[in-house]
C-alpha cells in the first residue's frame, strides 16, 4: 500500500516540475529555458520512466537485470523506423515533384529505400522495415518488440531457474549481443551509423521549440502513467507475492504460486515500460546508434536505482533524475573548474572519478539509496 | 718403352691441338664466318650461328646472347666488328671489344648501327641462352634459369628441363625443375595422355603453386545458345536468373549474341517519354496520369506507333525472352580428359587443404579460447571461488597492460623488460585487489548483487584515472623479437609465436593454480573458508586473512593476463571492458567454482566462435552475437555450467 501512498505527491511534484518548465519554455512562456535544456529535461523524464521500470524488477522483485536499455533502445529503433522512413519519404517525394513526368510509387519507395541504405551500401528495404511506413503498427511494434524479447528471454531463463548473479550475467550477455548484431551493417538497421535526423517530426510544421515541448509534456505524462501502474501492481495482493519473491523465492513457491509466472509478467511489463520510454527519448535525442545498448549503460540504470533506493519508486525516479542531470551538468563543460592552487580540478575529467566513488560510498554507507535517508528522516 | 714414347707423345699433341684450335676461334670470328646472319637475323636463320657459338663453348657466349636479345649490340659497317658499347644514350659511343672487354675507341651514333633483333628472334635467343644456364656449373645459375622460364614458360623449354633432370645432381635444383617439368607439361604436351599423367602427379599437393598450375585448366566462358552443343567441353548449365547469372547479365548477352533486341531500361523508356511530350501529353495521355506502371507502358506503345520511340524488351519482358535459350560455362580447355583430370586432382587438393584449413582452424581457436582462459581466470578464483562479483576485474587486467607499458618505456630490451614486467603486474594488481577487498569487499560479502555497483564504481573510477595519466591514445606494447615471427607448418596451417607463448602461458596458469588450489596449505584454507567460513575460523583459519589473500592473487593473475593480452591488443583505457563481459560468461558457462570448469568454459566459447566464424568467415560480429547466444541458450540447460559442482562444495 505504501507505493499507491506516494502517488499523489509524486503527481504533484511531477506537475509542478511541468507547469515550470512550460512557463520558462521558449514556446508557451518567458523563455527563460533554451530549446536543447527543455530537450534534456525531457529525455531525463524518459531515463526515470526506464529507472522506474528497473525498479519494478528489481527492487521489487529481485531480479537484477543489466539488459534493461536493450529495451529501451529497441524502443528506440522501432519509433526511429516510421520516423526515419517517413521523413525521408517526404524529402524524396518533394524531390521528385519537379520531375516532368511524376513519379510512381514504386520509385518513390525505391529512392526513399537509396537515400536511406546507402550508407551501408544497400538499396532495397530489409524485411524489418516492412512496417515502417505505418505510424500506427510501428507504434505497435514499440510494445510488441521488446515485450516478446522480455517474454522468450524471460521464460527461457526463469524456467530453467536461472538467478541471481547468473540472471545478471544472461541479461548483460542478451543486451551484448543485440548490440553487436546491431553494429553489423547488413542487418538492416544501418549498422553503426544507427537511425538519424529522428528529431524532425514528419507532419509538423512547428519548430524545434514547440516540438521540445512538446515531448516534454509527453514524457511526463508517460512517466505519470508509468509511476501510476507501477504503484498500482506493486500494490495489493500482486505486490506482497512479487516482493517476497524478491525476499524468499522458494518459500513462495512451496506456498503454491506459481513464482515464474509473476517474475515473467514483472519482467516482460518492465520491458515494455522501458520500450516506451525508448520511443520518447530518441526523437528528442535525434539519433540512436548501437553504441547506446552496450551493457554498459544497462549497468548505469542499475546504478541510478541503487542510488535513488531500490524498492522504492520515488527512488528510482530521484537517482535517475539526479545522476543524470549532474553528469550533463559536470560532463557538459560549464561546471566551473576547482582551483586548489597547484592543481586544477577540471569537471570534465574528473566527474567520473567522483561518480564512480559516489557509487561506491552509497552503497557502503546508504544501501537503501536517497530515499533511504529520506525515510530516515520522514519518520523520525 | 716405344710404347711409351709414342703415348706421351700423342698427349703432347692432343694437349696441344685442342686448346689452340680453341684458342684461335674468337667471339668475333665465329661472327665474322657469316656476319649477315646476326645483322640480318630472322627466327628461320638465327639457328645456325647461335649453333656454331654453342659448339664452340666460349665462356662468354651467355653475356653476348643476352646483349644480343637486349638489343645493345652494335655493329660498325666501316670495319665490320660487333662491339658493345658502355653508354648507349651518350653522344660520342665508347666501344667495347666484345671479347677482351676492352675499350675499343669511339665512334658517332651515327657511324654505327644498333642491332635490334624482332620478336621472334629474341624469343629463340632466350631460349638459347636459357640453355646455356642450364647447362651451367653453378646450381644458383641453374635454379635462376629455372625461375626465369617458371615466369615466362614456352613450349621449348619443355625438352630442356627433360634433359636437365636426367643429370641434375642438386637436390633444389631437381625439386625445382620437376615443378616446372609438371607445369610445362600440363601446359604444352602434344598427348592428352601425358597431360592428365602429369596432372595425377598433383593430386592432394595443398602448395599454392599446384593451385595455381590447375586452376587456369578450369577457366570458363560463359556462352549462350538456343540448344545445349553437344560437342563443347561444358562445365556447366546455367539457371537465368540465379545469383551466378543475374537476368539483366542473361539478357545483355542475348542482346550482344544479336539474339534478342535491345533492352529498353526504365530510365532509358522515362527519358523517352520525356522527350515527346507534346502540349502536355505523352502519346495522348496527360502527363499528370503517367504516375503508373500501366499509363508509362500506353503512352511509349503509342509513342512506337507513332514511329517516336523504338521498339525494345522492357524489364518485366525480359525473363520471358532469356527462358527461350540455354546458357552455360565452356571450358576454355578444349579436351575433356584433361578438364575432368584437373577437376578430381583439384576436388582431392580441395580435400586435404580443407582437412589442414580445419587444423588451423584449431590451432586459432585453441589461440583464442587461451585468451579467453587467461581473461577469465583471475576471475575464476574471485567470482567462481569466493563469489564476488568483480566488475572491476577487466580494469585489473588494463592495470596490468600498462604496468607492461611503464617497464617497458624504463627498460629498453624487449625481452628483459617483460621479464621484469609479469611479476610487477602481479605485484601491483595485487595490491589494488587487496586494497579494494579491505577497503570494499569485505563489507558487501552478504550483498553480492551489491559488490556488482561498487566494483562497477571503481571500474569506471579506475579507468578515468588511467586516462588522465596515460591519455586516450593506444600504448604500443611491442613483444621480444623472438615472439614476433610465425611457425609455419605448411602454405595452410601457420601460427604466429606470441599465440604459442599465450597458450603456454595459460597452461602455466592453469597448472600453478590448480596445484596452489589442491595441493598447498593456502588452498586448502581457501576452500575451506568458501565453503564455511564460520567453521574455517572456528578450525583456526583467518577469514579475513585468506579472502584478502585469495582476492589478491585473482586480481594479480588478472594483471599479469594483462601484460599478454597487451602484448596484442591495442593497450587502451577501456581494454578491460571489452573482456568483462566475455570473462563472466566464460566463468558461468564453464561452471563456477573450480578452474577446470573455467577451461571448460574458455574452451567451449573460442571453438564455438572460431567455428561460426568458419562459417561466415567475412562477419565476426556476427559470430560474437551467436555465440553470445548460444551461451543464453545453454545455460538454460545446464545453469550451473559444464562442470557442475554437487554436494556441499556447491554450496547454496
Amino acid at each position: 500500500m505504501r507505493a499507491m501512498k506516494t502517488v499523489p505527491y509524486f503527481l504533484a511534484v511531477l506537475f509542478a516540475v511541468v507547469l515550470g518548465v512550460t512557463i520558462l519554455s521558449q514556446a508557451y512562456g518567458t523563455g527563460g529555458i533554451s530549446v536543447s535544456f527543455t530537450k534534456v529535461l525531457g529525455m531525463t523524464l524518459c531515463l526515470c520512466l526506464a529507472a522506474l521500470a528497473m525498479d519494478l524488477v528489481w527492487g521489487y522483485c529481485g531480479i537484477l537485470s543489466l539488459g534493461h536499455f536493450a529495451f529501451f533502445g529497441l524502443g528506440g529503433y522501432m519509433v526511429g523506423m516510421w520516423l526515419m522512413t517517413a521523413r525521408t519519404e517526404a524529402v524524396v517525394r518533394a524531390n521528385m515533384a519537379n520531375n516532368v513526368i511524376p513519379p510512381t510509387e514504386a520509385e518513390i519507395s525505391q529512392g526513399t529505400a537509396l537515400q536511406i541504405f546507402s550508407v551501408v551500401g544497400a538499396e532495397d528495404w530489409p524485411w524489418m522495415w516492412a512496417v515502417s511506413d505505418s505510424l500506427f503498427l510501428s507504434l505497435l511494434l514499440v510494445v510488441l518488440i521488446p515485450g516478446l524479447l522480455a517474454l522468450v528471454f524471460g521464460w527461457l531463463a526463469f524456467r530453467s531457474r536461472v538467478t541471481g548473479v547468473y540472471l545478471s550475467i544472461l541479461t548483460q550477455a542478451m543486451t551484448l549481443a543485440l548490440s553487436l548484431y546491431l553494429f553489423q551493417n547488413d542487418t538492416g538497421l544501418r549498422g553503426n551509423n544507427g537511425l538519424s535526423g529522428l528529431q524532425n517530426i514528419p507532419g509538423v510544421s512547428a519548430g524545434q521549440s514547440y516540438l521540445s515541448i512538446w515531448f516534454f509534456w509527453a514524457s511526463a505524462l508517460a512517466l505519470a502513467l508509468g509511476y501510476v501502474g507501477s504503484a498500482w501492481v506493486v500494490s495489493g495482493k500482486f505486490g506482497n507475492v512479487v516482493r517476497g519473491i524478491r525476499d524468499d523465492e522458494q518459500r513462495v513457491r512451496f506456498l503454491g504460486y506459481s513464482v515464474e509466472g509473476y517474475k515473467l509478467f514483472v519482467f516482460v511489463l518492465s520491458a515494455v515500460i522501458c520500450g516506451i520510454a525508448g520511443a520518447l527519448f530518441y526523437p528528442q535525442a535525434g539519433i540512436i546508434n548501437p553504441d547506446e545498448i552496450a551493457p554498459i549503460a544497462s549497468i548505469y540504470l542499475a546504478v541510478w536505482v541503487a542510488i535513488g533506493g531500490r524498492g522504492r519508486l520515488y527512488g528510482a525516479v530521484i537517482g535517475a533524475a539526479l545522476v543524470s542531470l549532474l553528469s550533463t551538468y559536470f560532463t557538459g563543460g560549464r561546471a566551473p573548474d576547482v582551483n586548489l592552487g597547484i592543481f586544477t580540478i577540471q569537471w570534465i575529467d574528473w566527474w567520473p572519478v567522483l561518480l564512480g566513488l559516489g557509487f561506491v560510498l552509497i552503497t557502503l554507507f546508504a544501501p537503501n539509496g536517497i530515499a533511504g535517508l529520506f525515510d530516515k528522516l520522514v519518520r523520525k | 718403352m716405344m710404347k711409351r714414347i709414342l703415348l706421351a707423345l700423342a698427349g703432347v699433341l692432343l694437349l696441344c691441338a685442342v686448346p689452340s684450335g680453341l684458342r684461335a676461334q674468337t667471339l668475333q670470328d665465329i661472327l665474322q664466318e657469316d656476319p649477315e646472319l646476326v645483322t640480318d637475323a630472322s627466327r628461320r636463320t638465327v639457328g645456325e650461328v647461335l649453333e656454331r657459338l654453342v659448339e664452340s663453348e666460349l665462356p662468354n657466349v651467355p653475356e653476348f646472347l643476352s646483349v644480343w636479345q637486349d638489343r645493345e649490340l652494335y655493329f660498325r659497317e666501316s670495319d665490320g666488328l660487333f662491339y658493345y658499347v658502355e653508354d648507349p644514350d651518350a653522344d660520342e659511343l665508347t666501344l667495347i671489344d666484345i671479347d677482351t672487354g676492352e675499350v675499343a675507341g669511339t665512334s658517332g651514333s651515327r657511324e654505327i648501327d644498333q642491332l635490334r633483333p624482332n620478336r621472334g628472334v629474341q624469343t629463340v635467343i632466350g631460349s638459347a641462352l636459357v640453355q646455356f644456364q642450364l647447362n651451367a656449373d653453378e646450381p644458383r645459375v641453374r635454379r635462376t634459369a629455372l625461375r626465369a622460364i617458371d615466369r615466362d614458360p614456352e613450349e621449348e623449354h619443355l625438352p630442356l628441363i627433360r634433359e636437365l633432370l636426367e643429370t641434375e645432381e642438386d637436390e633444389d635444383v631437381r625439386n625445382a625443375a620437376s615443378a616446372l617439368l609438371t607445369k610445362l607439361t600440363i601446359a604444352f604436351a602434344d598427348s592428352d595422355e601425358a597431360r592428365v599423367a602429369a596432372i595425377d602427379t598433383l593430386r592432394g599437393n595443398i602448395s599454392i603453386e599446384a593451385r595455381a598450375v590447375l586452376n587456369p585448366l578450369l577457366a570458363t566462358r560463359t556462352e549462350v545458345a538456343e540448344t545445349m552443343p553437344e560437342d563443347a567441353n561444358i562445365a556447366r548449365e546455367l539457371e537465368p536468373g540465379s545469383d551466378d547469372l543475374p537476368l539483366a547479365d542473361a539478357y545483355e548477352m542475348l542482346v550482344a549474341a544479336e539474339l534478342a533486341p535491345p533492352l529498353i531500361t526504365d530510365e532509358e523508356r522515362l527519358d523517352t517519354l520525356e522527350a515527346n511530350i507534346v502540349d502536355g501529353r505523352v502519346g495522348g495521355i496527360p502527363l499528370a496520369q503517367l504516375n503508373t506502371e500501366a499509363a508509362r507502358e500506353r503512352a511509349y506503345d503509342a509513342l512506337i506507333a507513332s514511329g517516336a520511340a523504338e521498339a525494345g524488351s522492357t524489364e518485366a519482358e525480359i525473363a520471358e525472352i532469356v527462358a527461350g535459350y540455354a546458357f552455360y560455362e565452356e571450358y576454355r580447355e578444349s579436351s575433356v580428359a584433361v578438364t575432368d583430370a584437373a577437376e578430381s586432382a583439384l576436388a582431392s587438393i580441395e580435400g586435404s587443404v580443407a582437412l589442414y584449413n580445419f587444423l588451423d582452424l584449431s590451432l586459432d581457436a585453441l589461440s583464442l579460447a587461451s585468451i579467453y582462459f587467461l581473461a577469465a581466470i583471475g576471475l575464476a578464483i574471485t567470482f567462481g571461488v569466493m563469489g564476488v562479483i568483480n566488475m572491476a576485474h577487466g580494469e585489473f587486467i588494463m592495470l596490468g597492460a600498462y604496468t607492461g607499458f611503464v617497464v617497458q618505456s624504463i627498460v629498453p630490451n624487449d625481452t628483459a623488460s617483460i621479464a621484469i614486467a609479469i611479476p610487477l603486474a602481479f605485484a601491483v594488481t595485487f595490491v589494488a585487489g587487496v586494497a579494494m577487498e579491505r577497503l570494499v569487499i569485505r563489507w558487501l560479502y552478504h550483498r553480492p548483487l551489491e559488490t556488482l555497483l561498487a566494483t562497477f564504481g571503481i571500474s569506471i573510477a579506475i579507468q578515468q584515472i588511467v586516462r588522465q595519466i596515460f591519455g586516450t591514445l593506444s600504448r604500443p606494447l611491442s613483444p621480444p623479437d623472438w615472439l614476433a615471427g610465425s611457425v609455419e607448418f605448411n602454405d595452410v596451417v601457420s601460427i604466429s609465436s606470441i599465440r604459442i607463448a599465450i597458450f603456454l602461458l595459460g597452461v602455466i596458469f592453469f597448472v600453478a593454480l590448480w596445484l596452489i588450489l589442491n595441493k598447498t596449505r593456502l588452498g586448502l584454507e581457501v576452500r575451506a573458508v568458501t565453503q564455511n567460513p564460520a567453521m574455517a575460523s572456528a578450525m583456526g583459519i583467518n577469514p579475513d586473512r585468506i579472502n584478502m589473500l585469495t582476492f589478491g592473487l585473482g586480481s594479480g593473475i588478472a594483471g599479469v593476463a594483462g601484460v599478454a593480452i597487451g602484448l596484442f591488443a591495442q593497450v587502451v583505457p577501456d581494454l578491460g571492458s571489452n573482456y568483462i563481459v566475455q570473462s563472466f560468461m566464460t566463468v558461468v558457462v564453464g561452471g563456477v567454482g573450480n578452474i577446470f570448469g573455467t577451461l571448460a568454459g574458455a574452451a567451449l566459447i573460442g571453438f564455438l566462435q572460431k567455428g561460426i566464424e568458419w562459417m561466415n568467415p567475412s562477419n565476426t560480429l556476427a559470430a560474437q552475437t551467436y555465440m553470445i547466444l548460444f551461451v543464453i541458450l545453454f545455460i538454460q540447460f545446464r545453469p550451473r555450467g559444464i562442470i557442475a559442482l554437487r554436494g556441499r562444495a556447491a554450496g547454496d
